[in-house]
């Protein structure tokens, strides 16, 4: 694959949902964006505005109504396998064990799913190591009614990586997070993604989070959602919790703050 | 939470029991009821051990009878309510359908199964099929209709199949449902099968209270009453039990 294709893009893409009611709901309009591989895209925008709705063009959860989705050049037509999502809501099987939802994609997305009977020790290490990154160490066992949110949502997170997609696709994963645990999991998820060079897409509500942890960050206007605004964050890698005192990074929050307040007037 | 302790789990119903046949046994002695109106339970179960050889083979027969008609319910149940479940289409046509089915009051179809199929055991299995089928299909259809869409999203994110979405959300997000309306259903059976066998067969539990009545041996009847209601706490508990073991996750 040549390098100048973008691992994500989308050309021009609107999408209208249909109400219950029968009234059309406009979620987006011409949006255009393209996304390099390994880059980190942060997508904030009002309420509404249509970010889930781009993830979920991204997976392949849903077609747009116009216009083109494309991963690696080609055009989006179902769920994709290379593709980990983390939802807002931890959405965990209650009838599995922490260590038995990080494990679901792999029964699921191929080639894992064909060796998962024979390789299992080795992806349940594999499982194991994640959630001890992501701070569950001792919890493998536990259902997730005896997790805390906190502890679902780094599971979720767990399953959205284990399969080593890819393209992650956030959809505001520590939006429901305590502050302490948010900045701790902003840390984990930037080594993971140092350490990967995976494409990330996360959709967030919280501008310190977009810029402390994306090499891009989008503005979206409200309904119906279009892209007004691009930061590009030249922050040196790793960013740790004390940079985000220093004035380069307020700045960044700044600017992208007085961006979000132009689009909800 | 903490699981009760065994006592306080089991002292209640027991003594419950006990105070129930003892309330049975000393009203009658009080109000001097005659013995073929109402037997005191002490009569029943002494009538029980007179012809406990007579009664263990129609009480299997029953048991038989009951559990073949119930297995056919959980098949069809299951089947069709994961079609019902699945498709809101397969639902809008079939559910008025089915709710017709189930007001049909069962004991009058026995004589037309006797018609069908002449007297014997196929009428009582068919009973306890019919009786038993509705809540096996109405709770699967419930468990597979509501299934969370996030939770589908999730799988269906991954490219899953449908069938994977069957085993991996669809099914066990069903099992306490399926659970559930086992133990209504299974107690149903029972009810289905002595019904039929009251009537169309020369054989099981209810063809001998049929015979014990006709003779005016009214402790008998009681104590094939009480062997009927004992075999249904028996497969109520077994399917309670085995419901702990499987979704323990859903009593949380
Ligand atoms: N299935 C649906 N049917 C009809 N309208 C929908 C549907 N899903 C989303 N919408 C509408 O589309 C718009 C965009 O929804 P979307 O979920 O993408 O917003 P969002 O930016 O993720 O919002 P939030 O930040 O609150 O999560 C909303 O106005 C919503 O009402
Ligand atoms: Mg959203």
């Amino acid at each position: 694959m040549a390098s100048s294709t973008p691992c994500v893009a989308l050309h021009d893409v609107s999408v209208v949902y249909q109400g219950d009611d029968g009234r059309e709901v406009h979620a987006l309009e011409g949006v255009s964006l393209s996304i390099a591989q390994g880059e980190f895209v942060a997508i904030a925008g009002p309420s509404g505005c249509g970010k889930t709705t781009i993830l979920k063009l991204v997976s392949g959860l849903m077609p747009a109504t116009r216009g083109r989705v494309l991963i690696d050049g080609a055009p989006v037509r179902g769920p994709q396998k290379n593709v980990g999502m983390a939802f807002q809501n931890p959405t965990l099987l209650p009838w599995r064990n922490a260590l038995e939802n990080v494990l679901l994609p792999l029964e699921v997305v191929e080639p894992h799913r064909r060796a998962f009977r024979q390789k299992k020790r080795e992806y349940e290490g594999r499982a194991l190591e994640l959630l001890k990154l992501v701070g569950l160490d001792g919890f493998a066992n536990k259902p997730p009614y005896q997790l805390s949110g906190g502890m679902q949502q780094r599971v979720s997170l767990c399953r959205a990586l284990i399969h080593e997609p890819e393209i992650l696709l956030l959809d505001e994963p520590f939006a429901a997070l305590d502050a302490f645990t948010r900045e701790e999991l902003w840390g984990v998820l930037q080594s993971l993604w140092q350490a990967r060079r995976c494409t990330v897409i996360l959709v967030t509500h919280d501008l310190r989070e977009a810029v402390f942890l994306a090499t891009t960050v989008y503005v979206m206007s409200k309904r119906p959602g279009r892209l007004t605004h691009v930061t590009h964050i030249e922050l040196p890698r790793p960013r740790a919790p004390e940079h985000m005192f220093e004035p380069r990074f307020n700045d960044y929050v700044h600017d992208i703050y007085t961006r979000i307040g132009e689009v909800r007037i | 939470m903490k699981p009760a302790s065994p006592l306080r789990r089991i002292l209640p119903p027991v003594v419950a029991i006990i105070l129930f046949f003892l309330i049975w046994e000393v009203g009658c002695l009080v109000l001097g009821v005659d013995e073929f109106i109402l037997p005191r339970p002490s009569v029943a179960i002494a009538a029980y051990f007179q012809w406990q050889e007579a009664i263990w083979p129609n009480a299997l027969q029953t048991l038989f009878t009951t559990l073949v008609g119930l297995g056919l319910a959980i098949l069809a149940g299951t089947v069709i309510g994961a079609l019902i479940g699945y498709s809101a289409l397969i639902y809008d046509a079939l559910y008025p359908l089915l709710v017709a089915f189930n007001s049909i009051p069962k004991a009058a179809l026995v004589p037309v199964f006797v018609i069908w199929f002449g007297v014997g055991t196929l009428p009582a299995v068919l009973i306890a099929f019919l009786i038993s089928f509705f809540p096996i299909a109405v709770n699967v259809a419930t468990g597979i209709a509501t299934v969370e869409p996030e939770l589908r999203d999730v799988l269906r994110s991954l490219g899953a199949s449908k069938l994977d979405l069957f085993l991996k959300v669809g099914f066990p997000r069903t099992l306490p449902y399926f659970f559930a309306s086992l133990k209504v259903a299974v107690t149903l059976a029972f009810v289905g099968s002595v019904v039929a066998e009251l009537g169309a067969s020369n054989r099981g539990i209810g063809n001998m209270m049929v015979i014990a009545s006709s003779r005016f041996d009214v402790p008998l009847v009681f104590a094939g009453l009480m062997v009927v209601a004992l075999m249904g706490i028996a497969l109520y508990a077994a399917f309670a039990f085995l419901e702990r073991r499987v979704v323990s996750w859903a009593y949380r």
